[in-house]
């Protein structure tokens, strides 16, 4: 008994060392709100903008989602269900657009769809008009403009989340429906949709924060959110303190929005068994139904990915012709996957084990502590590197002033300004991603595997690393390519701590794009996309293969 | 045991110190070498060809760290152990609030104060302009007949519907708003304001480039934008080469003032372990040839005064600066911020 209960500290002390991990910087954030005292700026904000920027918020977010949810959910359910022409390819070319930054997709669409843009050229050429004032045409710098943009960069979240359920649930739940005397569309809508929606909860969440903390697409298409009003207080009126009161204001919003996925998780607790019991067989869509699905599948690559990727294309062409691969560019490629490699690392080995505390313990503490771990991914990155900054100061010169009183060589910065404090900006920002993805992996698995283990005398360090980790693998692959994939897009955080002369991709891209010529970036960010592209698809091979019954992992 | 605990202790310090010297970044030892630290707001390929020019002729090798927003939080946190040396901002009111933070320190330089107005440096020393960059009014060639301007103009009805800009509360419009306020006091100031609301053609969007590209396109004929990206645009960018053709410059005066300015400029650290090059790196700064790269390679006006104009920026005229302080215009900066704001600029026309 006393074996246990150390055991059950031993899960909980790792969650709270991780929550307190991601609460530090926030509580930094707290202490520098507060300092003044007052809380001018918001108040003088509420009189303002802050209304207005919050509708602003709310539309973009309400929009970004039922848009990515929307073609994440028929892409996956027609992916998954049916066979039809280039299914195949399509299954993983669907998660390419997420290799794109947002901002670098705002970039592109502005470069495409503007008056001096391919498309208006050719209008234009067609009827005869010469000046924007003698027709109309959407005008992508607009809110709406940033909502479609920001959903093809961001619906592979649910894409991967439902293509993934469906496949390993789909199947069975469809025969049970059906024997029930249901139809496929029934059985979609009322049987399987509910099973999988806390997968498709979680995969929503991270749609809903990371489109709360863009801010360069935001900036660049006018939408005013509520980031960007943080930024202008911050930056525009000197007003720090002012700035961390907005930054905390969003938090709590987010919070209440993590809450409310607690719950409807906790509310529909599905025992879903651990493999399909048949091998998946998906249902041939001939002619004209086969072609409306690849339509609809393949629409979401060629506006996400297809449009951004030939119009970078196009500008790294340019770009090498005159500039040849620019010196650094190799480095900083390099750069780029030693800090992304090593956080994703460090938080799939977390989140891992975060999960299981969580589901081993029943105390609520870890449970608790997971959840502040995830609030890391609510704030923009450059506030959550505010908050971190003092404290990584704090850290070296204590380091500092202990080496002179002992008489020993001060050791001069030790984490400010190194890569270790990139890699731990990128760990507490992203473990949200990982966590997420791991306990709904092991959600869908009923607890009654572990007590069955258990009762045959199945220690709880065997039943993770015998069945439950095996048997999420595919979550935890998915968790790694996207954690993976945001650290070599990762931007704000990167920019604020790397050490002198150290360029990752993202930073050399920002370099010029932030000049107003992103162009000449175009091969730094086709290099991103480039090294993005490769784990998202071997993920999707993987997915792909994993849905099949392996005997092996079945023991 | 307890000793053996105690050893485990050390050895896994002593580990750590190891590893984290791998990453780490020592300026203890850096500061022997003949290199500076420059944490700079302007982008690297703006300052490259003044930085290669540098080492070229010093032979002091430059270590450079890009950081837009942020970049004095994290010299601030550094501490007394930053590796700063020198701090490169494009923007006045940031490189006051450098000073107002407590992260410069100040230098003097009778080359300095040869090189540069009174009016671009710090009367402390903690920083000094090196170039000046004009806020001006891009006009289309083909439906703007004025060659004279007011910044007072602007808000005049006539041009409803025809003005474009980027964001207001992007910092070369707060720094010209906060002219704005400096000159006219907050209640004309507003009114101001609200007439350039007005007339705006569309919502706040995009960059300076943008606003040549919008009155080429049509959406408007007049625009508000910095000198240097018409020579950009014109010289060094042949896909955006007809925006520039599009538009020419009228260098907009106050009613009794001059052209607003604002300024890049450096600072000098606090902390900078290597004074010694940064008294070099600031000199040659202000030199012939460093403000003859600034104002050949990025069209900007030197702030030494007598250093040749590239072609283009010699064509729109002579630039008569504004002679409104420029602590004055990094004071108001907040009030112009707010008074965006409260107008709900950013919402555009007709809101």
């Amino acid at each position: 008994m006393s074996e246990h209960s150390s055991k059950l500290s031993a899960w909980d002390g790792t969650a709270l060392a991780v929550s307190v991990l991601v609460l530090a910087p926030i509580l930094a954030l707290v202490l520098l709100a507060f300092q003044t005292g007052a809380v001018d700026s918001i108040l003088a904000l509420t009189r303002t903008t802050l209304g207005s920027s919050l509708l602003e918020t709310m539309l973009l977010v309400v929009g970004v989602l039922a848009l990515a949810g929307m073609i994440g959910l028929a892409s996956g359910w027609l992916v998954s269900t049916y066979d039809f022409p280039g299914r195949q390819w399509l299954s993983w070319a669907l998660v390419l657009p997420f290799a794109i930054p947002t901002y670098i997709s705002a970039y592109c669409y502005v470069e495409a769809f503007d008056f001096f843009g391919p498309l208006q050229g050719f209008l234009r050429l067609m009827l005869g008009f010469r000046l924007k004032t003698e027709y109309w045409f959407p005008d992508v710098r607009s809110l709406s403009g940033a909502i479609i943009i920001t959903a093809l960069v961001l619906y592979p979240y649910i894409y991967v989340a439902s293509r993934a359920a469906f496949a390993a649930h789909g199947a069975h739940l469809t025969d049970a429906a059906r024997s029930l005397g249901c139809n496929r569309a029934e059985a979609a809508i009322r049987v399987i949709l509910p099973a999988i929606w806390p997968m498709l909860v979680a995969a929503g969440t991270l749609v809903v924060l990371e489109t709360l903390n863009d801010i360069g697409a935001s900036q660049h298409l006018g939408v005013q959110t509520l980031t960007v009003t943080i930024f202008n207080t911050w930056l525009n009126r000197n007003d720090l303190g002012g700035a961390a009161q907005l930054a905390l204001l969003l938090l709590v919003i987010v919070m209440a929005l993590l809450w409310l996925e607690h719950s409807i998780r906790n509310n529909k607790r599905y025992a879903l068994p651990a493999r399909g019991q048949r091998p998946h067989q998906r249902i041939l869509l001939r002619g004209a139904r086969g072609w409306f699905a690849f339509l609809i599948t393949g629409l979401p690559v060629l506006a996400g990915f297809g449009l951004p990727a030939f119009i970078l294309v196009q500008a790294a062409i340019r770009q090498f012709k005159t500039d040849g691969f620019g010196g650094g560019m190799v480095k900083a490629l390099g750069n780029t996957l030693l800090v992304s490699g090593m956080a994703t690392v460090i938080i799939l080995t977390l989140a891992v084990l975060l999960a299981l505390a969580q589901r081993f313990t029943r105390s609520g503490i870890a449970s608790g502590a997971n959840r502040i771990s995830m609030m890391g991914y609510a704030l923009p990155g450059t506030v959550l590197v505010i908050g971190l900054l003092p404290l990584l100061g704090l850290f070296d010169s204590t380091i500092n002033t202990i080496a002179t009183s002992l008489d020993l060589t001060r050791p001069g910065l030790l984490l400010s300004g190194t890569i270790i404090a990139v890699v731990l900006a990128y760990t507490i920002r992203f473990m949200a991603i990982g966590l997420d993805q791991t306990q709904a992996g092991l959600g869908a698995f009923s607890r009654n595997m572990d007590f069955a283990a258990r009762t045959l005398g199945c220690k709880e360090q065997r039943i993770a690393s015998r069945i439950l980790v095996p048997a999420i693998h595919p979550a935890i692959a998915g968790a790694g390519i996207l954690v993976f994939v945001d650290c070599l897009k990762e931007l704000p955080a990167t920019l604020l701590l790397r050490p002198l002369n150290f360029e990752t991709l993202a930073t050399m891209l920002y370099g010029h794009a932030s000049r107003g010529s992103f162009e000449d970036g175009a091969i730094a960010a086709l290099l991103i996309v480039t090294a993005g592209l490769l784990p998202l698809v071997l993920m999707s091979r993987f997915l792909e293969t994993s849905n099949r019954p392996s005997p092996d992992t079945s023991h | 045991m307890h000793q053996s605990k105690l050893f485990k202790i050390r050895v896994a310090l002593a580990a750590t110190a190891a590893g984290l010297s791998v990453f780490g970044f020592v300026p203890a030892a850096q500061a022997q070498a003949k290199e500076i630290n420059i944490y700079t707001a302007r982008e690297p390929q703006l300052i490259q060809p003044v930085l290669d020019a540098f080492t070229q002729d010093t032979g002091i090798k430059t270590n450079v760290i890009f950081i837009k927003d942020g970049l004095e939080e994290r010299i601030k946190a550094e501490g007394v152990n930053s590796p700063a040396d020198v701090i490169i901002q494009v923007d006045v009111s940031k490189i006051i609030q450098a000073k107002e933070m407590g992260i410069t320190q100040g230098i003097t330089s009778p080359v300095l104060a040869a090189a540069i107005p009174q009016a671009y440096r710090d009367s402390e020393g903690h920083w000094f302009a090196t170039t000046l960059r004009a806020r001006v009014v891009f006009a289309s060639k083909d439906r703007v007949k004025e060659t004279n301007l007011s910044y007072e103009d602007l808000a005049d009805p006539k041009w409803k519907g025809k003005i474009c800009i980027r964001d207001g509360q992007n910092v070369y419009n707060t720094s010209l708003f906060s002219a704005v306020v400096a000159r006219m006091g907050e209640a004309k100031a507003e009114a101001w304001l609200k007439g350039l609301k007005a007339n705006l053609a569309k919502k706040p969007s995009g960059g300076d480039r943008d606003v040549a590209k919008d009155i080429a396109s049509g959406q408007c004929d007049i625009g508000i934008a910095n000198t240097y990206y018409y020579g950009l645009m014109l010289n060094k960018e042949p896909d955006r080469k007809p925006w520039a053709e599009a538009v020419k410059i009228i260098m907009p005066r106050f009613v009794d003032g001059g052209t607003h300015v604002n300024i890049s400029g450096m600072a000098i650290a606090r902390h900078a372990p290597n004074l010694a090059q940064v008294r070099i790196l600031a000199d040659w700064m202000v030199g012939d040839k460093a403000q003859s790269i600034y104002a050949r390679q990025n069209f900007e006006h030197p702030v030494k005064p007598g250093v040749a104009l590239d072609p283009t920026v010699q064509a729109f005229g002579p630039l008569t600066p504004d002679a409104t302080p420029m602590g004055d215009i990094a004071k108001n900066r907040k009030q112009a911020s707010m008074l965006v704001d409260q107008i709900g600029f950013n919402a555009g026309p007709g809101s």
